[in-house]
């Protein structure tokens, strides 16, 4: 179960106009702008859910995303993520076990960043996680020994991600030769070989073509059937909404504005992007 | 320690597809310092009672900074790294169950063993043949060896740590030019890599043997050639140690101040 309550995140931005007399200016005094990337975000996902997670452009989704898999520190608020306390700037001790067998709190009480990730996916549709020139394999093998594998959970995995994700002679080549979408597919696969029981997706399908969009989007949904994997998506396409997520949440200028599923926000014949321009014009976002 | 010795295996891999890159490394290394040799032969004949070291364990020092210029090479900076801290894909790094620290402190020495190891086997195997004076002489006695061989990974060790300081630095202020420029320029300076340090006058000498940089390469290479032994090498050795625990106690602290504080920008 993964629960946020009440979280905020505010970033600093220098801004100044164009031109050399206000870059000299700006030496001197630097103007900020306090942007509020996200204001008292709660919302509560369940275990083995399928949560699209929409929004424009700068709504707050990947620092979403970011602050739940313990990598942006929030200025307040609480986060727990399968009883394992995040972070707690609301002061209170977290209700989560303790794990076996490691030291698994911070002084304050929180779960430290290592521990929660370890059992966490994440996959950054812009950013790409693979070694650059050495075959995917190589990552791969890399990826067992950061993450203590076992040979056998390794080798099932392995076998079942690339049956699935049809990644065969992929294996073999190096990344940078890989087109975006056969990329994309590595990406996947190379977050789910530690079989996380959640996993996070930001932009999973930004400029795949259709063939490996709709190569992803059966996986996920198969992972989900079948391992009960609780999957949070967010993504500007609305196709990958509609044939993955049971549940939508709707974010705009840092806060949740809908919750609830596809058929809410559907009327009758239009198209799905159609839909979205019209949610985020009901709510001028 | 597996994962340690994963990255090394997979730098190992990688290095080994740069067949070229080392083969023109050698190449220059060889001549590099070939040409050394002759200048510091030049003064050693215009005036042998003034010069600092003998000449066997001056060519020693020279041809064995050549083989292992990747382990002390300051101005080699893991690319890889400072371009995750510049174009964000810090998110992934952060997403791993390790330290931020030990992991690029393990890809780091693992580059430079990797790149190392693929160099240094042909210059040394030639350095050895070379006419007496000229070439690489076998170590002054096995005890002197093993110390040499502790020295030199504590150097390696040193030379990563305070890599790791420009690394962390980068956590805080995104673009690491200016930390990596100033810090490669200064440390080829004192560490005894433009010319050995008992090649300064003594007292610049006696200072320079106290900072880090003298606790790279300055100190192995000597003892290697027999310039530096007994008491003198054990307090060097001991200095060694400690700027390797200060070090890395320093970059610890840093990275992790980072870590909190990195913010991953864009979408």
């Amino acid at each position: 179960m993964i629960t946020m309550e009440n979280v905020c995140k505010s970033y600093r931005i220098a801004k100044r106009n164009a031109g050399l007399a206000e870059a000299c200016r700006a030496l001197f005094h630097r103007e900020y702008e306090e942007i509020h990337a996200l204001k008292n975000v709660s919302f509560t996902i369940q275990d083995g859910e399928m949560v699209g997670y929409i929004g424009p452009n700068g709504a707050g989704k990947s620092s979403t995303i970011k602050i739940l898999s313990g990598i942006l520190t929030p200025d307040s608020g609480q986060v727990t993520v399968d009883g394992r306390l995040l972070w707690n700037s609301g002061g209170e001790r977290p209700q989560g076990k303790r794990l076996p067998g490691r030291k698994p709190l911070t002084k304050q009480g929180r779960c430290s960043r290592i521990e929660h990730v370890r059992r966490i996916g994440v996959v950054f549709g812009q950013r790409s996680q693979l070694w650059w020139d050495v075959p995917v394999i190589d990552s791969f093998e890399l990826l067992k020994d950061i993450y203590s594998i076992s040979k056998p959970v390794y080798r099932n995995n392995l076998e079942e991600l690339t049956e699935l994700l049809n990644l065969g002679e992929l294996l073999r080549t190096p990344t940078r030769q890989l087109s975006l979408g056969q990329r994309m597919r590595c990406e996947i696969a190379a977050s789910l070989l530690h079989s996380p029981k959640i996993l996070f997706l930001d932009e999973p399908t930004i400029g795949l073509d259709a063939v490996s969009k709709l190569a992803v989007r059966d996986f996920v949904k198969q992972l989900n059937q079948k391992h009960g994997t609780t999957v949070i998506l967010t993504t500007h396409d609305m196709q990958d909404i509609e044939a993955l997520a049971s549940r939508i949440l709707l974010i705009g200028k840092g806060q949740i504005l809908m919750d609830g599923t596809l058929e809410d926000i559907r009327h009758g014949g239009e198209n799905m992007d159609e839909t979205l321009a019209e949610l985020y014009r009901t709510y001028e976002i | 320690m597996k994962k340690y010795l994963s990255f090394f295996r997979l730098r190992l891999v990688t290095g080994l597809q740069y067949r070229t890159a080392a083969l023109a490394g050698m190449v220059t290394q060889f001549f590099w310092g070939f040409m050394e040799i002759m200048v510091f032969h030049a003064f050693y004949k215009a005036d042998p009672s003034a010069y600092p070291m003998t000449m066997e364990a001056t060519a020693a020092y020279v041809w064995l900074q050549q083989a292992l210029l990747v382990f002390f090479g300051a101005w080699m900076f893991e690319g890889e790294i400072l371009d995750t801290i510049n174009n964000g894909n810090l998110a992934y790094e952060l997403c791993r169950p390790i330290r931020i620290y030990d992991m690029w402190f393990a890809r780091s020495v693992a580059n430079r063993m990797s790149k190392a190891i693929l160099r240094c086997v042909p210059i040394l195997a030639v350095a050895v043949f070379l006419p007496e004076g000229y070439g690489l002489r076998l170590p002054v006695s096995l005890p002197a060896f093993l110390c040499f061989l502790i020295s030199l990974a504590m150097g390696l060790l040193v030379m990563v740590a305070l890599n790791m300081l420009v690394y962390g630095s980068c956590l805080y202020t995104i673009s690491g030019d200016g930390m990596r420029i100033l810090f490669a320029s200064l440390s080829e300076f004192l560490a005894g890599q433009v010319i050995p340090l008992p090649f300064f006058p003594e007292k610049v000498e006696r200072i320079l043997e106290l900072n880090p940089w003298a606790s790279m390469g300055n100190v192995p290479f000597r003892i290697y050639g027999g310039d530096l032994a007994g008491a003198a090498m054990i307090r060097a050795m001991i200095l060694q140690a400690l700027w390797l625990v200060i070090l890395v106690a320093a970059g610890r602290l840093l990275c992790a101040g980072g870590e909190k504080r990195a913010v991953v920008q864009g979408g």
